[in-house]
């Protein structure tokens, strides 16, 4: 078709304003994408949680421990399947900027509950043997090159002295959203060592980790559980894993928001880029508009030429920077390491990326193209580039 | 070096309106993301250094990453108490606890101190702003500014509940916008005994001389019937902000500098623009006498210019965002800090800095090939 | 009468020059060689593509020749580097262009100034060539316009006010009045005639069109890069 060959030959004629422009499209595209990555990681581990999952902790807050005493009470409200203790952790492995969730759980009634977490059968038995066993994850076991019989000594800050584990196995996620960036290790042997060394804070559990039988009704049961302990020592709050889970993402929301703000301004800023280019070479050619208003065509063709450029350049831009979004991607994910488990580009962030270059290529061409209409047959031919 | 009149940059700027305020506009968004994130950087550092006394000191258990994860047994508190060089000590209790904000009902985890008279003393820069302090062995509470501002049930007269009991809302304090405007304070005791608590977390200290601090910290830390750690309280603080305050300047300088790539991008394509519609005008010139370096000098500046009123538009608009206050979990204390942008000297020379070299990138290319053209090929082109 | 009795201003010896286009070598220029005299007003005509301009630029020290030299009032320009050269052009030539080349963001005045901004001189005393120049070619009072509020033939005078400030001894004119109506064209070319005949400057005119050549003392013809002469119109000068 005429019309297409116009825009194509058209864009080629200026190979370096149209190359700067598609690169600088490119750019956007990419940091946009990149940007609403970052922000789906944050959501990572409330779209990893299972429906089937509540977590109880203490009501005032997650500072405060329950007694271990609470699971048996747990277990016998009706509906609940399993109840498994989890205590953060948070040690320090050989510095604190080599971070990963370390937590200390029931071992035989945890992984019932998290099916995601895949195991070799006979390293989940040897970890499930060794009261000093851990489990690694295969993104931190990548990260820190820790192979299944390593030992991995961690200095405790929450609960103060020198630990020393084994790694007896490691676990795969069954998706690619589960993270895989946290270490386990047994509960009992938290509170074992606790007892001996500083025996008033044994028997202290940071949450509880519930499965029940049918989902549906988890508000139900969640209030069931906290209705146990109300007026006691230790009220609890029972939520949903994705509750539990998004009031972290709340309480760093500033950041979230900010982040999110960002990613449009680079929008903005390639509309400028972009419409300044349109700008001037819709300028630059108002006296081929002309001619071609002269020999017949409508105004509307002259606006489409002007139109199907700015989406052709936008569209080279755009695809090129989607692209280009999966390895950076990956890139950043393995420089960062633990930080972000869960970093994957999801179809809504391409899609949002597609949407913006396909705006930007609109609305940099509207006011020229209006003008390249306009134009009058006269006027445009005296014009001299 | 004879240079071409600066007006003859400028006017051509103003000339072509359209052009440069899309050019500009971009480079003005870079500096505007630039400058917050600095901004927000030093809101954030000014609000945790203003926290720490230069005189005192804070101990707390040994590699404890702040004081809510930190426990110091009440016999170990007493031997810091003791030391010869401490002048004033005070043992203080910290915890978090879970309020939902004001406006959107969000839950997020509120610092709780329990504080004696003395420790209220070792903070000389917080003032009542409303009500009165809470007098002690009561369940009476202050909460600082920030807290007032966003947190429900928060208001002089309101009460708390937490720990089982209900704490009176008695006053309103301002902390000169360091990380006490986002605490709430009540008695040690009160709360010790409320929260089932057998050790305080951490210790505050004055000494007599600032200048005592080694010696008592080595002591101190190499006692053995003592786990601690002792920091002057800024350090302390600053350490505090050290995950935050990293993440926000690696991450904001990352997004600047991509940005950046676009908007040298777009001053590169209007500079080339400008360069090819005036060949006429630089072939004259170099007829006129005017050499090579002048014109490579007036294409910089123009584009210089360029970046000159991107940085002032983009500045502007940053410095707006003083009024804006933040407030989010800081990652080490796990408890929520309000904190808010800050416009420096030095933020305001680095966004120039930026400006200017966003400018050069982009206009050094074009003002090369102009001051390449022979004046034949200029004359003739025209 | 002899007006033979100082040097040439200009003498070109033996000069060639070919452009290299699109890979093939055009030979434009062979091997020329002749005077201009102090004072002459000449007509540099020709088909086009026949190397008039580019004999121009080369005069005007705006190319160099392949070979051969060009001494203008004994410097031989063909030598000086391009740094040098660029002094020696804002000294001693002055330049009118076909589309006059002004700056269209500066004013009439800023526009005529601009070569004096390469000389020593003073503010003041810059201001006042300025005044002269524009007084000179009748523009005085357009002083404070810009070239896009100035007619084709007004802003042609302007550019020949600015070609004149410096004070040069040469004056080289691309096709002057190739732009122009009729009415402006005759105003700039006796113009350029005052300038030599009261000025004593010395004039060299690149054009095309008969009835400019008029105005010329003498017409040299450039065909296939060979200089012929054309009829001496020594005698029409006296007027």
């Amino acid at each position: 078709m005429q019309f297409l060959k116009l825009i194509v030959r058209n864009t080629l004629r200026h190979k370096l304003r149209t190359g700067l422009t598609v690169l600088g499209l490119l750019i956007a595209v990419l940091s946009f994408g990149l940007l609403q990555t970052v922000v789906g990681a944050w959501y990572a581990g409330a779209n990893a949680a299972a429906p089937d999952r509540l977590v109880t902790r203490n009501a005032i807050s997650l500072v405060f421990p329950m007694p271990l005493h609470y699971r048996e009470k747990v277990r016998a409200v009706p509906g609940v399947k399993r109840v498994g203790a989890a205590n953060w952790f948070g040690g320090i492995y050989q510095d604190p900027r080599k971070f990963f969730p370390q937590f200390a759980v029931d071992a035989a009634q945890y992984f019932e509950m998290y099916p995601e977490y895949r195991f070799a059968e006979e390293e989940k038995r040897a970890f499930l043997r060794d009261r000093r066993g851990a489990v690694v994850g295969r993104k931190l076991a990548e990260t820190y090159g820790f192979k299944v019989g390593d030992t991995l000594p961690l200095r405790g800050t929450i609960f103060p002295g020198d630990w020393s584990f084994t790694v007896r196995a490691i676990y795969d996620g069954a998706e690619t959203r589960t993270d895989t960036s946290q270490m386990f290790f047994h509960w009992d042997y938290l509170n074992e060592t606790m007892k001996r060394r500083v025996p008033r804070r044994a028997d202290q559990v940071g949450v509880f980790v519930v499965q029940i039988a049918d989902p549906a009704r988890s508000a139900e049961i969640s209030q069931a559980i906290d209705a146990q302990f109300r007026n006691s020592a230790a009220e609890t709050l029972t939520e949903t894993e994705k509750a539990f889970q998004l009031g972290f993402v709340a309480m760093t929301e500033a950041i979230v928001v900010g982040i999110r703000i960002v990613s449009f301004v680079v929008v903005f800023i390639i509309l400028a880029v972009m419409a300044n280019t349109m700008a001037m070479t819709a300028r630059e050619r108002l006296s081929e508009y002309a001619t071609l208003k002269a020999l017949g065509f409508a105004p509307g063709y002259v606006a489409a030429l002007v139109l199907g450029e700015s989406l052709a350049i936008a569209a080279a831009g755009g695809l090129a920077g989607i692209a280009c979004t999966f390895p950076v991607a990956a890139w950043f994910g393995t420089q960062t390491g633990t930080l972000f488990p869960v970093l994957e580009v999801s179809q809504a962030t391409v899609a949002m990326q597609l949407g913006a270059a396909l705006a930007v290529g609109v609305a940099a061409a509207v006011l020229p193209g209006r003008r390249a209409a306009r134009v009058r047959i006269v006027e445009g031919l005296r014009a001299i580039g | 070096m004879k240079s071409i009149p600066l007006a003859y940059s400028v006017r051509n700027l103003w000339t072509r309106k359209l052009t440069t305020a899309l050019t500009a506009g971009g480079m003005a968004l870079v500096v505007f993301v630039f400058a917050a994130v600095l901004m927000l950087d030093a809101g954030l550092r000014q609000a945790m250094v203003s926290t720490g006394q230069p005189d005192n000191v804070i101990v707390t258990r040994r590699s404890a990453g702040s004081e809510v994860q930190s426990g110091v047994e009440r016999p170990q508190a007493a031997l810091v108490e003791s030391q010869s060089e401490v002048v004033a000590a005070s043992k203080e209790t910290v915890v978090l606890i879970a309020q939902p904000k004001r406006d959107s009902g969000t839950v997020s985890n509120v610092t709780v101190r329990g504080l004696s008279p003395q420790g209220i003393a070792l903070r000389p820069q917080v003032r009542l702003a409303a009500g009165r302090m809470f007098r002690p062995a009561s369940t009476e509470v202050v909460v600082g500014r920030s807290i007032a501002q966003r947190f429900a049930g928060t208001g002089v007269g309101e009460r708390l509940r937490f720990g089982a009991r209900d704490w009176l809302v008695v006053g309103v304090f301002d902390a000169g916008g360091s990380a006490f405007d986002s605490e709430i304070w009540g008695d040690v005791d009160q709360m010790m005994q409320s929260f089932r608590r057998q050790a305080y977390s951490s210790v505050i200290a004055r000494l007599a001389d600032p200048g005592a601090f080694d010696a008592l910290k080595r002591r101190l830390e190499s006692d053995p019937r003592l786990t601690v750690d002792v920091k002057r309280e800024r350090q302390f603080y600053e350490e505090q902000s050290a995950a935050l305050s990293g993440f926000i300047s690696i991450l904001g300088l990352t997004l600047s500098v991509i940005f950046s790539i676009g908007a040298m991008i777009g001053a590169m394509i209007t500079m080339y623009a400008a360069v090819a519609g005036r060949t006429g005008e630089i072939g004259a010139l170099r007829a006129l006498g005017f050499r090579r370096r002048a014109i490579l000098a007036a294409f910089l500046a123009e584009a210089f210019a360029l970046a000159a009123l991107g940085w002032a538009l983009g500045l502007g608009a940053a410095s707006l965002m003083q009024l804006v206050h933040i407030s989010t979990m800081n990652w080490q204390s796990f408890g929520e800090l309000a904190f808010s942008f800050t416009l420096t000297p030095k933020i305001v020379l680095q966004s120039l800095v930026f400006a200017a070299a966003m400018g050069f990138a982009g206009g050094v290319l074009p003002a090369l090939r102009a001051a390449r053209l022979s004046i034949v090929d200029a004359l003739r082109a025209a | 009468m002899s007006r033979r009795v100082s040097p040439p201003l200009i003498e070109v010896r033996g000069v060639s020059k070919s452009y290299r286009r699109g890979g093939q070598v055009v030979p434009v220029l062979h091997d020329l060689s002749f005077d201009v005299q102090r004072g002459d007003f000449l007509g540099l005509m020709g088909p086009s593509g026949s190397g008039k301009s580019t004999l121009l630029n080369l005069l005007a020290g705006i190319d160099k020749p392949d070979s051969g030299a060009i001494l203008v009032d004994g410097v031989d320009i063909t030598g000086l580097p391009e740094s040098d050269l660029a002094d020696w052009r804002a000294a001693a030539v002055g330049f009118v262009f076909q589309f006059y080349n002004l700056m269209p963001v500066l004013t009439a005045f800023e526009n005529v100034e601009l070569p004096l901004t390469l000389t020593p001189l003073s503010r003041r005393e810059r201001r006042e060539h300025v005044s002269a120049a524009l007084r000179l070619v009748g523009l005085a009072d357009r002083a404070e316009h810009y070239p896009s509020e100035l007619s084709g033939g007004q802003q042609q005078r302007v550019a020949i006010a600015r070609a004149l400030v410096t004070d040069p001894k040469l004056i080289v004119a691309d096709e002057p009045t190739g732009d122009l109506d009729r009415q402006s064209a005759a105003e700039v070319l006796s113009l350029l005639e005052q300038l030599n005949h009261e000025f004593g400057k010395t004039i060299v005119m690149v054009t095309h069109d008969r009835r400019a050549a008029d105005h010329a003392h003498a017409i040299k013809y450039l065909d296939k890069g060979e200089l012929s002469e054309g009829a001496d119109l020594l005698e029409r000068s006296v007027r």
